[in-house]
């Protein structure tokens, strides 16, 4: 039996919320009703939006009711089987060279680890995509290990560029487009993570290796993604083990 | 034949706004749209347009405009303001009108929007509309990601507007009779998602107290309090989706209301949400308003959408010629009527101080 309650938010939208902290069974489940909702195109239901821990379901009152709209989530969730959803695993190339990673020699220091340590831990696992938000194409990877999950910087710089991979608590980001912030920066991508035309490459429940790479293959890449002669695809659809 | 409006200034913020976009907040994209809906309709309404089609969002204080196109028919619904139509670039006078109606102006004239008052925002409706391709489905604007309108940003200095129509349609002009729109000083909430954020005794404060509208813009709205609210259990949740009209309380306990260029996500806990219906009245608020929040249960803001949906239904009724010998007293009477306070009262959408 799956614990959840129903919150509202207005009156054209219901949090489905399964607990309060970041957990991956949680996000399973998050995802899990997602799909099913996503792909049966329920009348009344307009959008879902999953995050970490709830998935908020915006709904046509017109259309259903928020009780009936609870009471069809509640079939689903009675019946979710979140083993065997097919996962994309996506291999990111991510340059730590310092030139791209002015905050990787603090996270060392407070981590009491040497950066090529840190470069190791911080791409030696496979991320889970929890969630997708904030701004166009950005995913929520995690875990970070824990060593490596530092404060935010006490003053947030103004730019940060486009593929900026970062920290946030036990999330790790690659930024999609220029912005401010206060996270640590320890590495860049070259991959858009967002394009106008097609959307976002990545999306919740998929499953991220960072492949380092060489400052001089960070521009080689960055000259042939821009060319379009280097696409990066997932290297498998495989079934997600449950954790 | 070219046929662009051209932005001589751009005001302090007029982007390109329909009704929103739908289906991407699972990709970080958030809704956007006009902050007030309702006028946006009665724009398009007045041009003779699909009411969701894209229009000009002013907010405080208008651009100056350049008509690059044989004719063109313009209407500015929306707060109270002048409009000014001046024969050319280099006319010092030109005639004056109110909002709430359509015009028609010609190749060379320019159209300036004085700043405007009484409310936040003001709709420039074209007729035939802008010739910009949707973006996710939509032609909004969303400056925070960078998608959508025109160039994805605010109009600027220089930018020249493609118009779908060379030429206006030969048809007479129309104002808007018996609605107004003030903003509300009273905006109807449901409590939650994260209520459970709050001790019972603060939630109570937080419907007995009145805020100040603070620092605004398309994003959020800042709301000062008599003081700061206080957390029950810190204020930080793992982040979770935001609905339009969401109050988020941060860290230093003063709300935000988030409008419609919100982020998807967010950190804070939400003490309450704005119901759908008091959403084009929270749109007119500007810097300096006063406001109280009243508690209504989903039933009653479902019984307050449909209202608001029948009363969109109607618009049309609203719409009346402006006859061409009575033209030039037009806007005056218009005005006697917004002072009489003849107003749609089911809606919310009078003050209610009137």
């Amino acid at each position: 039996m799956v614990d959840y309650r129903v919150l509202p938010a207005g009156d054209t939208a219901i949090v489905v919320e399964f607990g309060e902290s970041i957990d991956r069974q949680v996000n399973a489940i998050v995802l899990a009703l997602d799909e099913c909702l996503g792909s049966e195109r329920h009348e009344g239901i307009l959008e879902t939006v999953p995050t970490f821990r709830s998935l908020m379901v915006y709904y046509d009152p017109a259309a259903i009711s928020q009780a009936a709209l609870a009471d069809h989530i509640a079939g689903h969730i009675r019946q979710i089987q979140v083993s065997d959803r097919p996962s994309r695993t996506w291999r990111l190339p991510v340059c730590y060279d310092t030139e791209m990673a002015p905050d990787l020699s603090d996270v060392a220091a407070r981590a009491g680890l040497t950066t090529r340590q840190v470069i190791e831990r911080h791409s030696g696992l496979v991320y889970h995509i929890y969630m997708l938000g904030f701004l166009p194409g950005l995913a929520y990877m995690g875990d970070v290990p824990e060593e490596l999950v530092v404060p935010r910087l006490r003053t947030p710089r103004l730019k940060i560029p486009a593929g900026s991979l970062c920290i946030a608590m036990a999330m790790s980001l690659i930024v999609p487009r220029e912005t401010t912030s206060g996270l640590n920066v320890i590495g860049r991508s070259p991959v858009a993570m967002w394009q106008p035309d097609d959307g976002a490459l990545l999306k919740p429940g998929d499953k991220v290796i960072y492949q380092p790479i060489s400052l001089r293959e960070y521009h080689d890449m960055a000259v042939r993604l821009e060319a379009g002669n280097l696409k990066i695809e997932p290297v498998t659809e495989q079934s997600e083990i449950a954790a | 034949m070219t046929a662009f409006l051209k932005i001589l200034r751009p005001g302090l913020m007029t982007s390109v706004q329909d009704l929103g976009r739908s289906g991407y907040q699972s990709l970080g994209i958030g809704s956007s749209g006009a902050l007030d809906p309702v006028a946006l309709r009665a724009a398009n309404l007045l041009v003779g347009n699909n009411p969701g089609e894209g229009a000009l969002e002013v907010l405080y204080l208008g651009p100056a405009i350049e008509i690059e196109a044989q004719s063109v028919r313009l209407s500015f619904v929306g707060a109270r303001t002048t409009i000014e139509i001046l024969p050319n670039i280099e006319a010092k006078i030109g005639s004056c009108i109110e909002g709430q109606r359509s015009v028609l102006v010609k190749r060379g004239e320019i159209v300036k929007i004085r700043s405007i008052v009484g409310g936040a925002s003001l709709y420039v409706g074209i007729e035939g509309g802008l010739n910009i391709d949707p973006a996710f489905g939509s032609v909004s604007t969303n400056i925070r990601a960078a998608t959508g309108g025109w160039r994805a940003r605010a109009l600027m200095e220089g930018d020249q507007l493609p118009l779908r129509r060379p030429q206006a349609l030969d048809r007479g002009e129309c104002r808007l009779d018996g609605i107004t729109f003030f903003p509300s000083a009273r905006i109807r909430v449901i409590p939650g998602p994260q209520l459970h954020y709050f001790e019972e005794a603060e939630i109570a404060w937080f419907f007995d107290s009145e805020f100040t509208v603070g620092t605004s813009d398309r994003v959020g709205m800042r709301l000062r309090g008599q003081r700061p609210l206080q957390h029950a259990k810190g204020f930080d949740i793992a982040s979770d989706a935001i609905a339009p009209g969401s109050i988020q309380v941060p860290g230093d306990g003063q709300p935000i209301v988030l409008m419609a260029d919100r982020h998807t996500t967010g950190g804070y806990p939400k003490i309450a949400t704005v119901i759908s219906a008091d959403l084009p009245a929270l749109g007119r608020l500007c810097i300096g308003s006063k406001i109280r929040f009243e508690s209504v249960t989903v039933a009653q803001a479902h019984a307050l959408r449909r209202e608001m949906l029948s009363f969109l239904e109607d618009l049309p009724k609203y719409i009346v010629p402006i006859s061409r010998l009575s033209a030039p007293f037009a806007p005056r009477l218009f005005d006697y009527n917004l002072i009489s306070g003849v107003v749609d009262a089911r809606t919310g959408l009078a003050n209610p101080e009137e």
